[in-house]
């Protein structure tokens, strides 16, 4: 690690990422996370590395297709209407078992919506990213020092997983400015003997592919990445507690709107609310065990969120039907005040408490 | 007791700036704050200040998002129609030009331009270069040694030529803005002002002033922090040496600050 410097979350994750051995990047300009881009343009070529504004988003993922079939750690990065266009090539990625990064630094939507922030595509990013039975990984960092670190974190997982990994951030914390200490260098890359980098006549062809001739082939091949979700399902939830000894409320909040939560939570506390924030590092796999840990106190859920209710669906999933389970959320590129979101604390407490 | 009662009086150089000053520089090096608190304080002197809102590169953390604090201490705040939208276009407010001219002729106006980052952001004031040199002026260049890509003082120098190329203006000063937000210590103070000097060396502009934040406890405007405390105790007691020390509110805030 070396020193503090102050960065926005779009340039550290940038900085960070030819950090972490990442020599492609392909991309298309689209705000709020154009800084991402026009830094992987200034700093590729002194690294010897390739930075390729692509003709569209569409093509930007093909190329990530490409170089990380041949063995290279790449990344495209874009925001919720680019990602969209991402969505067939991600699903053509994780069909052929391809590591790669995707970053994308949502805006409001539907549709071309707004500029500003929003946390509207976590159905997308955990859900529904493409078409078949495929999951990604997914990190949403609150931070611009976490930006940094998970795309690490990004990078190792998907050549480990053989996966796409998705980094979710926001308007906000794209363009906001935090000290930052990059990590350092990272030494030596894994072997990647699936690659194709040519046969040289010694071995059988590698062929990077998403279509089976023979529906038992694909089948199994489903089954096999399956095996290998239930092995990311248990051991890469990550996530971080905020005061949830006693937490008779208990916050449930990622990303941007973490902060805001994490505010409203000391706020609450100072009057007397017994309430706590746990905080997804991880959408998907959602943490589901530290969630459930927190059952014993808990006597109502808050999802704080920006957008109309969507990670709620999860809190619900492992909350189940005895605990009532809301949602607060400002969207279309609001965010929301930690006053609006204490004051939502309070109506809850005064829901539920004795 | 407000922020500018506890920050004391501003430098001289400050307040005898020319009544057209424009505030350019590397993108994030915190232009737009230093605009901020220079309206602000100037404002507070007494003096009918117009702020312009120049960035036609970023329509997130600008001048704009300040409008209703600016107008409730009797700044003109200029923006482009298209601010505090989702509309994200290069615009300009129609008013820059008679800004620029009313300020010159009307007795305490001044009129503090805050452009867009890098030599992209630069490009706009092109526009109004002959207008700007057709009398006094000053041309900011700010600098931060703590951004990532221009922590070299040589390459903090390197970039403004780029910058005058396109606004068509030349720099009069250099403005240190170096800090780490909240973080920002004595050390990192210190190392500014090195860098700071070093950038006006290498470029043969003078340095203006060194701007130092003061960061308060969240939600006040007036309580500083036990660390911006500790750290005007000793500027104010010259155990750190510092010409034209300004010390700055942190007026661009996050959502959760």
């Amino acid at each position: 690690m070396g020193e503090k410097v102050l960065m926005k979350g779009n340039e550290a994750l940038a900085a960070a990422a030819v950090r972490a051995g990442c020599r492609f990047y392909f991309g298309y300009p689209i705000t709020p996370q154009t800084e991402l881009a026009a830094y992987m343009s200034k700093i590729m070529p002194k690294v010897g590395g390739t930075f390729l504004q692509a003709e569209s988003e569409i093509s930007a993922i093909n190329m990530l297709y490409g170089a990380a079939a041949a063995g290279a750690r790449a990344m495209t990065s874009s925001s919720s209407p680019g990602v969209s266009l991402k969505g067939e090539g991600i699903s053509y990625m994780a069909g052929a078992d391809l590591p790669g990064v995707i970053v994308n630094v949502e805006r409001g939507g539907p549709g071309l919506g707004s500029i500003q922030p929003s946390q509207q595509d976590y159905w997308q990013a955990t859900r529904a990213m493409g078409h078949g039975d495929f999951f990604q990984i997914v990190y949403a960092p609150n931070t611009v020092q976490e930006m940094a670190d998970m795309i690490f974190t990004a990078f190792e997982k998907a050549d480990e997983y053989l996966t796409p990994v998705m980094i979710l951030a926001d308007g906000l914390l794209g363009q906001m400015m935090e000290p930052v200490e990059l990590p350092d260098e990272i030494g030596e890359l894994p072997e990647k003997p699936w690659a194709t980098t040519g046969t040289k006549g010694k071995r059988e062809h590698n062929i990077a592919n998403s279509l089976y001739l023979q529906s038992n082939e694909l089948e199994a091949k489903l089954l096999e990445r399956a095996k290998r979700y239930e092995i990311i399902l248990d051991k890469e939830q990550q996530s971080e507690g905020f005061m949830l000894d006693d937490a008779e409320i208990v916050l449930v909040a990622f990303g941007a709107s973490s902060r805001i939560a994490r505010s409203a939570v000391v706020k609450a506390r100072e009057e007397g609310i017994k309430v706590g924030l746990l905080r997804p590092i991880t959408l998907w796999p959602f943490p589901a065990k530290a969630l459930e840990a927190t059952l014993g106190t808990a006597k109502a859920y808050l999802s704080v969120e920006m957008n109309m209710g969507q990670m709620v669906d999860d809190v619900r999933l492992v909350v189940g039907k005895d605990v009532p389970v809301e949602h607060f959320g400002r969207t279309g590129g609001i965010i929301p005040t930690p006053d609006e979101v204490l004051e939502a604390i309070r109506s809850l407490n005064a829901k539920v408490g004795e | 007791m407000n922020m500018q009662s506890i920050r004391g009086e501003i430098p001289s150089v400050l307040k005898e700036l020319p009544s057209v000053v424009v505030v350019f520089g590397h993108y994030g090096v915190g232009k737009t704050n230093f605009s901020l608190n220079l309206a602000y304080d100037l404002a507070a002197e007494g003096r009918q200040v117009t702020l312009v809102d120049l960035d036609i590169v970023n329509p997130y953390f600008r001048s704009s998002d300040h409008a209703a604090a600016l107008e409730a201490a009797g700044i003109r705040l200029l923006c482009p129609q298209s601010a505090n939208t989702a509309l994200d276009a290069p615009m300009l407010n129609v008013a820059i030009d008679s800004a620029i001219e009313e300020a010159r002729s009307e007795e305490g106006h001044v009129c503090i331009i805050d452009a867009g980052g890098d030599d992209v952001g630069a490009t706009a004031l092109g526009r109004f270069s002959k207008l700007i040199k057709q009398g006094e002026h000053a041309v900011l260049y700010v600098v931060n040694a703590l951004r990532e890509l221009t922590k070299q003082p040589q390459e903090a120098a390197d970039l403004l030529p780029e910058m005058e190329y396109t606004s068509h203006l030349r720099a009069t000063h250099v403005v240190n803005n170096t800090h780490l937000m909240d973080a920002t210590d004595e050390s990192v103070v210190k190392r500014g002002i090195e860098f700071a000097e070093e950038v006006a060396r290498i470029l043969d502009v003078p340095l203006l002033c060194t701007a130092v934040p003061l960061a308060c406890e969240a939600g006040s405007l007036s309580l500083l922090t036990p660390a911006a405390q500790q750290l005007k105790e000793s500027i104010d007691s010259a155990k750190l040496t510092c010409a034209n020390c300004y010390f700055v509110s942190i007026y661009v805030k996050k959502p959760w600050d």
